[in-house]
């Protein structure tokens, strides 16, 4: 019998050895598109774009001459508004992560705001540029400014910024909490004086996801209404004449370098296509810059932390 | 607990236990305060989502004193901006549904092998390497997806399909599918980490190989969050705009053809946004209801998503 089985056994051994080396090699080239498609999209873009990447683009302009137009008030812009969300995203993002971590009571009311933040960061974000339009735009008067267009991107980034903070204070352990409080220190002593600091590490690298989202944001920017032709800054405080308020940059009318690209891709002629592709570029490295950062910081904090 | 051995406990402790006493009040007063400071924060997520709804339902009221909701869901005619208006928002449901699931058939498959190669097959140290390459895919900007899809995919699709135009849902749902696959294969492969160790070992040692016990060991136990994966990635794609908006063409068209060119939900709201409508007038207030059916649209699919994902986590 072993004598008929045997080679029988062997051939089924063999073809099952096969499968797995089969199955191995796709998933691995599925892994590799993944890798070739980010190269390929660079590649793609470097090779539109890159003569147009001199000192001039960065300091000139929109224009309706394509090889004078620039990126300045689309860079300035950006960096502004991301100023502003950064100034909404984590002081309320970092205080809900704290209430939903360390103080939430197992209640209704807390289980409602969990499911909210899920459902948040799953809404669509032109979603967000609907309620801005509404909201910001209309019923309290803030207009087309930089202050709406950060507070949109703040509240849309919330989630993540919510979400990294509460692994980040997850992974204290309890010891140091019941440490804290053994001496006698409060709630928010504990928090502030030993939470808080432990957990930066993490928060820093959900803040810098959550701007690295933001800042490539196109949808809920348009949707405010914010594809103009912007060939000005917005006002420097107390310069000018009459001198600027030390807010009046919140109010102005702005570009960002998304839009800034939209605008040049939906045009006909291909020369405005290859101010598309240089702004691409500077888009897509500031991206991968903070991604790259923060991916860097959390494989720091991994290594150096042991409790 | 000193003063009590002393005798005179009343003089000595009065002060001292008076300004504790108040001292601890104070702090406390301070803690509360605080306490109703974060919790105020917390509560935004829920302010948020009531916002959201609460202007989707009030512009979208205005919009159909003008227009029959029947219209609104069976026309097949989408022509909000023009003299001779029409209301029926089919032909942006089946852009969006096309465009949608192309991005699927590109997603599914491609997330969910990379998910089992990752988490069953990949040597560790690799899966280290690889792994944050995939973040970064998913951190990029989805305008320079746009950008792609446009002025390379397709025309590379126009070397291989003929008379393909300019603008075409494929193209769109293509790139879009690849924007997805991140996504999709990190949700994948932590539901298959989650089966317990104890279960692949019980299955290879019967003699299964990698593939067997990926297969039938380990997918079976992560099937709820595989699926989740494949729901969650439908629900990014759906609500996905810049990708549509650039290349698919903003033109609502009535059509299952992914060759041809027709806007979707999104690429709609994109279009009006655009044009300088003037507020309150019907055409503003028709990216609010579209925005509406968008948002109930996913709504369903991101419940249903998080129901199976906490299904896997229930099990064991």
């Amino acid at each position: 019998m072993a004598e008929t089985q045997g080679p029988r056994l062997r051939t089924i051994i063999a073809r099952n050895h096969r499968w797995d080396l089969i199955i191995g090699t796709i998933g691995l080239l599925a892994t590799t598109v993944g890798v070739l498609v980010l190269m390929l999209l660079f590649v793609d873009l470097v090779i539109d774009g890159w003569q147009r990447l001199t000192p001039d683009f960065f300091l000139n302009f929109p224009s309706r001459r394509p090889e004078e137009a620039g990126i300045l008030s689309a860079w300035v812009g950006s960096a502004l508004v991301m100023v502003v969300t950064a100034f909404t995203a984590v002081p309320l993002g970092v205080a809900a992560a704290i209430y939903l971590e360390e103080y939430a009571p197992k209640n209704w009311i807390t289980e409602l705001i969990e499911i909210n933040v899920t459902n948040l960061a799953a809404v669509p974000s032109i979603i967000y540029g609907l309620l801005a339009l509404g909201l910001f735009v209309y019923i309290l008067g803030l207009g087309h400014s930089i202050l709406t267009a950060g507070l949109t991107l703040g509240l849309m980034i919330l989630p993540i910024v919510i979400v990294a903070t509460r692994e980040a204070l997850r992974a204290i352990p309890v010891a140091i909490r019941e440490a804290a409080y053994a001496l006698g220190a409060t709630r928010w002593q504990v928090v502030s004086d030993h939470l808080v600091p432990y957990a930066s590490g993490g928060i820093y690298t959900g803040v810098i996801i959550g701007l690295s989202r933001a800042i490539g944001e196109t949808a809920p920017v348009i949707t405010i209404g914010a594809l103009t032709f912007i060939a000005f800054l917005p006002p420097i405080p107390f310069t000018g004449d009459p001198p600027a308020g030390p807010f009046d940059w919140l109010f102005s009318p702005f570009t960002v370098l998304p839009i800034q690209m939209f605008n040049w891709l939906s045009r006909p002629q291909t020369a405005f296509h290859v101010n598309a592709a240089a702004t691409g570029i500077v888009i897509i490295v500031a991206t991968l810059l903070m991604n790259g950062i923060a991916i860097w910081l959390r494989s720091r904090i991994r290594s150096k932390l042991k409790w | 607990m000193t003063t009590t051995d002393t005798g005179g406990s009343g003089s000595l402790s009065s002060p001292y236990l008076d300004r504790i006493r108040t001292m601890r009040h104070v702090r406390n007063g301070k803690e509360r305060i605080i306490e109703a400071i974060l919790f105020v924060a917390a509560f935004c997520a829920v302010a948020v989502t009531v916002a959201i709804v609460a202007i989707l339902l009030y512009e979208a009221s205005t919009f159909f004193e003008h227009v029959s909701l029947v219209e609104f869901l069976t026309g097949t005619e989408w022509t909000p901006l023009f003299e001779r208006a029409r209301y029926g928002m089919l032909p942006l449901l089946v852009g969006t549904v096309v465009t949608s699931a192309i991005a699927f058939l590109v997603a599914g498959p491609l997330g969910f092998l990379i998910a089992m190669y990752l988490s069953e097959f990949a040597p560790p140290k690799l899966a280290e390497v690889l792994k944050p390459f995939l973040e970064l895919l998913a951190g990029v900007p989805t305008i320079v997806y746009g950008y792609f899809a446009l002025l390379f995919v397709t025309p590379l699709l126009q070397k291989l399909i003929p008379g393909l135009p300019g603008f075409n849902m494929l193209s769109a749902g293509l790139v879009m599918g690849l924007m997805i696959v991140p996504y999709v294969a990190s949700i994948a492969e932590d539901a298959m980490r989650a089966v317990p160790m104890a279960l692949r070992e019980g299955s290879y040692a019967m003699g299964a190989t990698r593939f067997q016990t990926a297969m039938w060991v380990v997918l079976p136990a992560s099937f709820s969050g595989v699926m989740a994966a494949f729901v969650l990635g439908i629900s990014r794609a759906v609500g996905e705009t810049m990708i549509v908006a650039i290349a698919a063409g903003q033109q609502p068209n009535f059509t299952f053809d992914p060759r041809e060119p027709a806007a979707t939900i999104t690429a709609y709201i994109v279009q009006v946004a655009m044009g300088d409508l003037p507020h309150g007038s019907i055409g503003y207030q028709s990216i609010f209801a579209v925005g509406l059916v968008l948002v109930v649209i996913t709504l369903f699919f991101n419940l249903i998503g998080q129901m199976l994902r906490r299904r896997i986590r229930e099990v064991y």
